[in-house]
């Protein structure tokens, strides 16, 4: 132990000078993965002196991550509750800032036609993926819709988890999983919208789908954090959101 | 359509540079640690071999997970650390170079172990009655017999760390530049359902971790990794 301590300050002392100081670090929910590249880009436009890097994964896993103290400057969550958390347990420099709402949708590439939510209980659909519902936001709403259709009995075993939207939609690009729950904002792109077909879940069937973002204690008196904060205010960033399927907070 | 992105290949230059520092970090801690295990006669030696081969047997994410509740700002180290002004170092290379250290810890210290103990005392003993010093027995009987278990636990270090992912996927997050090593880049790249990019970085670590492969049977054919068989 001692042994290790001794190597970790060592190695400490030589890399603490290593860190790429410049670059603004954001997390974001897989739900955000294209719109947020689409958002980056069009910021990075407008700044090119401010350099952004995104992180993507489930909002859970992000969440505990900057618990840990990863030198995240905000936190893009797929939900209102982990972004709150973090404020709670004073980790963030802002409230909650609801930024969009989302969209789930029914995803599949073994019909032709859009299939309806009640029509995951026929047997063609022996694998239905979702993400993770313990930490990502869209998986816990595609368990809540199964169960307001009377159908979560019928499909339970059935169900395959990700450990993010991403994933779960990979499961059923690749034919593991004949269906996918997942947000309206993956299935719009282009490379997903060319090979299978979609059909909106009803929201009344599930809590909202509110997104919400803080900056972090890391990203206080950042510069481009602000920057970029003032930039999702915009109309452009709207736009942009919109674009990929995202509805603007209400 | 295989070609390799600026971004992979400083996910590419992370993972060598985090396979070279932890093997080199390795080798200097295992070389003591393996000749006591090879020669003594301690009750706790068979503890300390058992405890050698743990990460052989633990799932990356026990291990993990310890090193973020142990580096982390709430930790034991992560938090004298951060009173320090240093820093924690959970989601740092730091942070992962000791958790690739410890995955590694087996291959590094069986192989050395082993030619230690296959050299057995003789060649030692010889030496001592020519009136070789002990610093003088260590370089020029010890190393020269020694040598291929040296190389081979130099090579298995290297090539087990580039194979990693449990472990760092913990303690390092995948923040680019700093701790996004290729494996986790591959990850992300299949996580954002860009095919081409994954299959250029998997076909180079297959590539790379097929010839460091070759290098360790070519050079040790007798080699087995002892303590779990």
């Amino acid at each position: 132990m001692a042994a290790l301590a001794l190597t970790s300050l060592a190695s400490a002392l030589l890399f603490a000078c290593a860190a790429i100081a410049d670059t603004t670090r954001i997390a974001a929910a897989s739900s955000l993965r294209h719109a947020m590249e689409d958002l980056v880009a069009s910021f990075q436009e407008q700044h090119p002196e401010h350099q952004l890097a995104v992180s993507y994964g489930s909002s859970g896993s992000l969440r505990a991550q900057i618990a840990h103290g990863a030198p995240f400057a905000a936190f893009f969550a797929a939900d209102m509750e982990r972004p709150e958390a973090l404020v709670d347990s004073g980790h963030a420099a802002s409230g909650v800032r609801h930024y969009a709402s989302g969209q789930l949708v029914l995803w599949t590439r073994s019909r032709a036609e859009p299939p309806e939510l009640e029509e995951l209980t026929e047997s063609a659909f022996r694998r239905i993926a979702i993400a993770h519902p313990e930490h990502a936001p869209y998986g816990a709403r595609a368990l809540e819709a199964l169960q307001a259709e009377g159908i979560h009995e019928a499909v339970a075993d059935r169900l395959v988890t990700g450990n993010s939207v991403a994933r779960a939609l990979q499961q059923a690009q690749s034919g593991a999983a004949q269906a996918a729950l997942i947000p309206l904002s993956l299935a719009t792109h282009p490379s997903v919208d060319e090979q299978g077909v979609y059909t909106p879940i009803d929201p009344d069937l599930h809590a909202p789908l509110r997104h919400g973002y803080i900056i972090t204690r890391h990203g206080s008196g950042d510069e481009a954090m602000a920057r970029f904060a003032a930039f999702m205010d915009s109309d452009g960033a709207r736009t942009i959101l919109e674009e990929h399927g995202f509805r603007p907070p209400e | 359509m295989l070609w390799i992105s600026n971004a992979d290949w400083v996910a590419l230059q992370l993972t060598l540079k985090l396979a070279s520092i932890s093997t080199g970090l390795l080798l200097l801690l295992c070389l003591p640690l393996a000749w006591w295990l090879a020669r003594s006669d301690s009750r706790a030696r068979v503890v300390v071999e058992a405890l050698v081969a743990m990460p052989l047997v633990l799932p990356p994410t026990v291990i993990g997970f310890y090193l973020l509740i142990f580096l982390g700002p709430e930790g034991w180290l992560g938090g004298l650390l951060e009173q320090l002004g240093i820093g924690h170092l959970a989601f740092t290379f730091t942070g992962m170079v000791i958790g690739s250290m410890i995955y590694s810890l087996p291959f590094a210290v069986q192989p050395m172990q082993n030619a230690f103990q296959a050299m057995g005392e003789r060649p030692l003993e010889v030496a001592a009655t020519l009136r070789a010093s002990p610093l003088d027995r260590f370089f020029t009987v010890v190393i020269p017999l020694a040598r291929n278990g040296f190389l081979t636990a130099a090579v298995l270090a290297f090539a087990h760390t580039l194979g990693e992912f449990g472990v760092l996927l913990m303690i390092g997050g995948s923040i680019a530049g700093e701790t996004e090593v290729a494996s986790i880049a591959i990850y992300n790249h299949v996580e954002a359902m860009d095919y081409a990019a994954a299959h250029g970085l998997s076909l180079f670590l297959l590539l790379m971790a097929f010839s460091l492969l070759l290098a360790v049977y070519f050079l040790n054919r007798r080699f087995k990794v002892v303590g779990v068989a």
